[in-house]
């Protein structure tokens, strides 16, 4: 029983962690892009804008076990498979760029206009702009959206279970639903409270000493928004 | 330094096109070098349109922008966004904000550094630089901390300290003290006098506080809806017949005590502030005069005072004591009379 729960655990992590790092450098262009591109944007192209946002609202509203299906023959193209932990990535990271890329959108559209009119005055380019005005000012909620990304990316990877890529949601599935095997259902789901608590907690640490580093001591209005953020991530 | 000619900024909302905002209409600004200039206006009358078309950070729908020589709108390119040598002139002017901007991820010397980043400065010349600057503005003990450490006065002179680092000619103020409390902004108002007088640095700032204008400013200007309806020199706006600004900046208070009376603004500029003009306009004529109001001050480092008097009998019985006051080389304003109507009264 151990090696096979460690094994899933192992599955798990795999999984998430190559899907996270995928829909990372995936999303935060593609975030940053949609407040560029946006009316008023510095980049404005209202067309693009309008085409990259419908692309990312159908993405993200797609039902992830349908997504998995839909892409099996990309995810063949790619991997030359469908099943095993390496071709779950890629619909798990397909279905999470574009969820991560709104949580960047709303992130880097809290940056205060003033922050880029002042290194607009310095003679600052747009790479400027995005590189030490938006990502920097915005990574304590980047981090909050990376911890939410993670935690439905664990959430998604139980359904890449049920195709066969292994992980505690495939044994919940398997040895808990189709064998009747209560015990080790629960252990599976006392070990998925367990990582996501972890998860949760470090990224909240995290967010909040990057917050404490920039001189915001005591629960101010930010620190409470993120309580908040935290509060909606856990029900993901 | 600065001129502006025609410059006019009509906004349009992109969705009406019928709806259009007129923020600058036919602005022509003149800034000397090595001056403080400030313009003054209620808000909504254009001021901050004007700022943010000086170094472009909008672009005017017409009119020209010239700095040091430069001819700025020429180097526009198209679009919303500033090419290569637009860019280079911004860094050549400074800007200091109304809330400051500075960037909360970075420490207060980091905050200095950015505009060399921008320049592409080396890190020793960067940090050198930036304590250099920072020592300037009396914040050299904070280089470290966070702008969230600092008070609101502290953050301001990180802002000029960083306005500064790219060593610009012109400094822009976008209603730097207006966040502020009175003490904090007459430190900081100090500051950018000293900065003014120590670095040859003309500045151009915006407000709407008519003590800013009476602290430091060397000329100014007066907005209404998107125009300048009086400027000059802070002598020559008080030597101008009517000027608003003058009042203003001098407000002299009192109410005639009766009808027949006449009240008349006499305001005294250098030497004949030392004359003791209105004893002898008494003795002369042999009138009574009461002193409704009077104040003497500074204004742009000069000695100016402004007094309200009330002679007995209506205008028409007191134009020759009302000339006598003008030959003593005083600016004489009579309340209720048309300025028109004053300069026809002293032929």
């Amino acid at each position: 029983m151990q090696p096979l729960l460690s094994q899933a655990c192992w599955d798990t992590l795999y999984m998430v962690g190559w899907s996270t790092l995928i829909a990372v450098v995936g999303g935060l262009p593609l975030g940053v892009l949609l407040v560029l591109t946006d009316r008023g944007g510095l980049l404005q192209n209202v067309v693009a804008n309008k085409v990259v946002g419908q692309v990312v609202n159908v993405a993200r509203s797609m039902p992830f076990i349908i997504l998995m299906v839909a892409l099996m023959t990309f995810t063949r193209a790619i991997t030359g498979t469908t099943i095993g932990r390496e071709a779950a990535i890629v619909p798990l990271a397909i279905g999470a760029i574009p969820f991560f890329a709104r949580l960047v959108e709303t992130a880097v559209r809290e940056v205060d206009g003033g922050l880029v009119e002042a290194v607009q005055s310095m003679g600052g380019n747009t790479w400027t702009i995005v590189r030490k005005v938006l990502v920097p000012e915005s990574l304590p909620s980047l981090i909050s959206s990376t911890t939410t990304t993670i935690v439905a990316l664990i959430g998604y990877s139980a359904m890449a279970g049920t195709v066969g890529a292994g992980g505690l949601g495939d044994i919940a599935i398997r040895y808990g639903y189709q064998r009747f095997e209560t015990q080790l259902m629960w252990i599976t789901v006392a070990i998925l409270a367990v990582v996501i608590s972890l998860i949760q907690f470090a990224g909240d640490y995290a967010a909040r000493s990057l917050h404490r580093r920039a001189g915001q001591s005591g629960p101010g209005p930010r620190l409470r928004l993120l309580k908040a953020s935290t509060a909606t991530s856990k029900t993901v | 330094m600065i001129t502006t000619s025609g410059l006019t900024k009509i906004y349009r909302a992109h969705r009406s096109r019928g709806r259009e905002v007129t923020a600058l209409d036919g602005v022509d600004l003149h800034v000397r070098e090595g001056e403080v200039y400030g313009v003054i206006g209620q808000s909504g009358a254009g001021k901050s349109s004007l700022i943010r078309c000086v170094n472009l950070l909008e672009r005017p729908t017409a009119g020209t922008v010239t700095v040091a020589g430069q001819d700025l709108t020429a180097l526009a390119g198209r679009g919303p966004r500033a090419g290569r040598e637009l860019r280079q002139a911004r860094s050549r002017i400074g800007m200091v904000f109304q809330h400051f901007n500075l960037l909360s991820s970075r420490t207060v010397q980091d905050n200095v550094e950015l505009p060399l980043e921008i320049l592409g400065k080396s890190g020793k010349e960067r940090s050198a630089k930036a304590l250099e600057l920072l020592d300037l503005v009396g914040l050299a003990d904070k280089a470290k901390a966070y702008p969230a450490q600092l008070s609101g006065g502290q953050k301001q002179r990180v802002g000029i300290a960083r306005a500064l680092a790219g060593d610009p000619k012109v400094l822009l103020s976008d209603e730097a003290t207006s966040a502020l409390d009175p003490e904090t902004t007459r430190s900081i108002l100090q500051l950018l006098r000293d900065l003014n007088r120590q670095l040859g640095l003309t500045v151009l700032l915006i407000t709407h506080e008519m003590n800013v204008v009476k602290s430091i400013c060397d000329s100014a200007a007066l907005m209404e809806r998107g125009r300048i309806v009086e400027s000059g020199t802070v002598g020559e706006l008080l030597a101008t017949p009517g000027s608003e600004l003058a009042a203003a900046l001098f407000p002299v208070d009192g109410e005639a005590t009766g009808t027949d009376r006449t009240v008349v603004d006499v305001t005294f500029q250098g030497e004949a502030a030392t004359q003791p003009v209105i004893s002898q306009l008494s003795r002369t004529y042999n009138i009574d005069i009461s002193i409704l109001g009077a104040a003497i001050d500074t204004v742009g480092g000069l000695q100016v005072g402004r007094m309200r008097i009330e002679l007995p009998g209506r205008y028409e019985d007191n134009v020759v004591p009302i000339g006598f006051l003008r030959e003593q080389g005083l600016q004489i304003d009579v309340l209720g009379q048309e300025p028109v109507l004053l300069r026809e009264g002293a032929k």
